[in-house]
């Protein structure tokens, strides 16, 4: 490693040289595979999670293509049109989403926005991946065993999932939940590390109220998801045995196609309960990172600090609290006590405030500010306005009486795929744009990124929009086909043919991003250590990429926020966030 | 779910409590300051203690998940008690033991006697390997006397809950057992006195869970 001064720390105090014990790899394969460095395992973590991705979207096409042309694929029959409706949610959930912002943007970005060479468990870190990785294969696995992959529905709700007549009943949801177990156990490992680096390894001077809110997002997400992973962990153990060993946890006394089975008394709600205490904090397991990145998205691309920002930490912390007493409103229908549903309905519209707070302050950054339209801000900005969408109808579903007939029709399933899967990908897509030039030191195409914008946001409309109405005419969500019902009107087709060429457009316009991810790693303009002139400590390395280690000899020193932008009487509209105050207010030179 | 949540309530609390200290009277916006408080950032030292602690906390919500479901479970009518074999108590005498041997090796690590964290080490395991063996044994009275996994929920969770125990415990062994072979390995005595300090930690943590576990089972 070698030491390279560069002008932002120059006139800081002799920084003392943290001793830091860095494994360093001695052969290719410990460099690059085995890495126990966090960049590397990022890496590892986003190309498997994009990998996997890419197969739950094929599946979405799948799904639409029978949806919206029913009777005219004969590779779909109604077993496979379950296993695509269960994969492609359990994929893009838990593979994809969640592995993305913890795994490869937490393990990229946290040790080197708060001025930490490396996670502070690099063994663990790493072992998280190939966990992590095993867990995916398991799942892959799952397609070929005889039966087929589970199609329980993502929910894996008892007692149909382990029931014959459910596809993959027999091997596929073993699998299924071993995977799952799994994939806890990784997570488990690497969140440790996100948890335990934020609290210990911040440079001298970055202080929690001074941490960029990308950090927090994915802290509080980290934690979050440490608490309520377990609850899908305990629900997965609990039904392997049902369906392994003949446990009655979840099962009830059950005649099934014709046979009366060994099962007695069990409880499905009991499931439902623990299902949901883990599957309402991964909402916000998934939303928290997007908060972060969007907050920090914002101020970067308007030149304007964040609006608000010990707001914004106590919302992010008061969502995450607030995540634990909301899970029941995914019951309404299940038959639990009314009493129940009047105080989850509640808390769930609480939840609300600290997010319309979070959004005010999004606002708000952008009022006024030097606003640069490049293509993570259409992205962080194309977050907002999904965001808000997703978040009203949660309004709507929060409330009882409203959800009741709404239930199960594809007005929910357009509800979460705002809220959840457009918003959040969006964030994704936006982090991606802005990080690629520290991650590969070459920018992404511009042109081409606006290309993939604007089908991405306006394609995402043109799904999900026309969809809240067919949730309101009652069309329910997870038919293979509707057949001839009384209340679903002719035109309803015509509606899915279009949701479906919608979705197949909005589809391949990502391909114009995977090109633009190989291209410009080849071909993509230099983009220099900084090219957003952004205040973070990552964009002040003096390698790009940045070398193992980081940040060369010696760590930054931290003196300010990360929202020093366009501040009066400074020569330049952004302050990195190690450069000293007098220095700052009156030209570095003057000092030397 | 309500013992879950009261877990979940005093964890938010303490989280709550240390960001008010962390952020009161705090701008964020004001520069400098930043090169006295060095050390103003750690949490906790060393830095492996913080991770354990955090992995409890994680392990202590698996546990109370475990206990809420059975809470769930048990009212639904066909909940039938299991009685718990004498056997029970002298294991967790056993395990009772270990953790104060555990301590006692902490307290000798601490003074430096090297011969006495040897020593304690190697009791602390065999009492470990004790307790899940006498755990084992009363697996086998119970399957014995015909009180079989899948017979009734009450058994479901008594087998469940004791082998997510026991599995904690054989995880403990590995972490044991790296410790021991760095003591006979001779590793500095500061490395030592961290990894038997840790071991400890988890053993005390263990030992109540158990007793948790057991007072449950006693008590339904």
């Amino acid at each position: 490693m070698s030491y390279v001064a560069h002008d932002a720390s120059a006139f800081a105090p002799p920084a003392e040289v943290q001793e830091v014990e860095l494994y360093h790899a001695k052969t290719w394969l410990g460099k690059y595979v085995f890495s126990q460095d966090a960049k590397v395992i990022a890496i590892q973590y986003a190309i498997t999670a994009i990998g996997i991705g890419v197969v739950a979207l094929v599946f979405s096409w799948l799904i639409r293509l029978q949806l919206g042309f029913p009777n005219t694929f004969s590779f779909i029959d109604p077993s496979n049109y379950l296993q695509f409706v269960t994969l492609h949610g359990m994929i893009m959930v838990i593979y994809l989403l969640t592995a993305l912002f913890l795994g490869a943007f937490g393990n990229y970005l946290i040790p080197l926005m708060i001025g930490a060479r490396d996670m502070v468990f690099p063994y663990v870190n790493m072992l998280s991946y190939w966990v992590y990785l095993v867990a995916v294969l398991l799942l892959v696995a799952s397609f070929f065993v005889p039966g087929g992959a589970t199609g329980a529905g993502w929910t894996l709700y008892p007692p149909q999932a382990i029931l014959q007549g459910t596809p993959g009943e027999s091997w596929g949801i073993i699998l299924m939940l071993v995977s799952l177990a799994v994939f806890i156990i990784g997570f488990t490992m690497g969140g440790l590390n996100y948890v335990v680096t934020v609290l210990q390894a911040r440079t001298r001077g970055m202080t929690l109220m001074r941490l960029p809110l990308t950090v927090w997002g994915i802290f509080m997400a980290t934690i979050l998801a440490l608490l309520a992973f377990p609850a899908l962990f305990v629900s997965a153990i609990m039904m392997i045995l049902d369906r392994t060993l003949g446990t009655s946890f979840f099962m009830p006394a059950i005649v099934s196609m014709g046979q009366k089975l060994e099962y007695a008394g069990g409880s499905p709600v009991l499931f439902q309960h623990l299902f949901w205490f883990f599957g309402h904090p991964e909402v916000y397991i998934v939303a928290l990172p997007a908060f972060g990145i969007v907050s920090d998205l914002l101020s970067v691309h308007a030149r304007k600090n964040i609006f608000g920002y010990r707001m914004m930490v106590w919302a992010i912390v008061a969502i995450g609290g607030l995540s634990f007493i909301v899970w029941a409103h995914h019951m309404y229908v299940s038959g639990m006590n009314p009493y129940f549903g009047f105080f989850f309905a509640t808390t769930t519209l609480i939840i609300a405030v600290p997010t319309a707070i979070k959004v005010y302050n999004w606002v708000l950054t952008l009022w006024r500010g030097n606003i640069h339209l490049t293509v993570p801000m259409l992205f962080a900005i194309g977050f907002i306005f999904t965001f808000i969408n997703g978040g009203l109808t949660g309004l709507f579903l929060g409330n009882v009486t409203v959800d009741v007939p709404l239930s199960d029709t594809m007005f929910v399933v357009a509800h979460f795929h705002m809220v959840m899967a457009i918003a959040p990908v969006l964030a994704v897509f936006g982090a991606i744009y802005h990080w690629y030039p520290k991650i590969t030191g070459r920018m992404l195409d511009d042109t081409l990124g606006k290309v993939h914008f604007w089908f991405t946001f306006v394609g995402s409309y043109a799904i999900y929009y026309p969809m809240h109405y067919l949730g309101f005419l009652g069309v329910p969500r997870r038919y293979y086909a509707i057949g001839g019902t009384d209340f679903i009107p002719e035109s309803v087709q015509s509606m899915n043919a279009g949701i479906t060429i919608a979705a197949l457009i909005v589809g391949a316009a990502q391909m114009v991003f995977f090109y633009n991810l190989v291209r410009s790693y080849f071909k993509g303009k230099p983009s220099g250590g900084n090219p957003w002139e952004a205040t973070t400590l990552e964009w002040q390395t003096p390698h790009t990429p940045p070398t193992h280690g980081n940040f060369g000899r010696e760590l930054p020193v931290v003196y300010r926020w990360a929202y020093d932008f366009s501040v009066p009487g400074a020569p330049q509209d952004f302050i990195p966030q190690n450069v000293p105050p007098p220095e700052a207010a009156t030209g570095a030179r003057d000092r030397a | 779910m309500t013992i879950t949540l009261v877990f979940l309530a005093l964890l938010l609390a303490v989280v709550v409590w240390w960001l008010v200290k962390q952020s009161i009277n705090v701008q964020p916006w004001v520069a400098g300051g930043s090169t006295e408080d060095v050390h103003g950032s750690v949490l906790v030292q060393p830095t492996l203690k913080l991770g354990l602690w955090v992995l409890l906390a994680v392990v202590t919500s698996l546990f109370a998940l475990f206990i809420s479901a059975y809470a769930m479970r048990m009212k639904l009518g066909d909940w039938n008690p299991l009685p718990e074999p004498g056997l029970l108590w002298l294991n967790t005498g056993v395990l009772i033991l270990t953790s104060a041997v555990m301590e006692w090796t902490r307290a000798a690590a601490n003074r430096g006697q090297k011969d006495g964290v040897r020593t304690g080490l190697f009791a602390a395991g065999v009492l470990t390997v004790a307790f899940l063996a006498g755990q084992l044994v009363v697996w086998q009275q119970l399957h014995a006397s015909g009180y079989f996994l899948g017979a009734n929920p009450a058994n479901d969770f008594f087998y469940v809950l004791t082998a997510l125990h026991g599995l904690h415990l054989l995880g403990g062994l590995v972490a044991w057992g790296r410790t021991t072979a760095g003591v006979q390995r001779g590793v500095a005595l500061g490395a030592a006195r961290l990894s038997v300090g840790l071991c400890a930690l988890y053993w005390h943590y263990l030992l109540l869970v158990w007793l948790v576990l057991f007072a449950l089972l006693l008590s339904t």
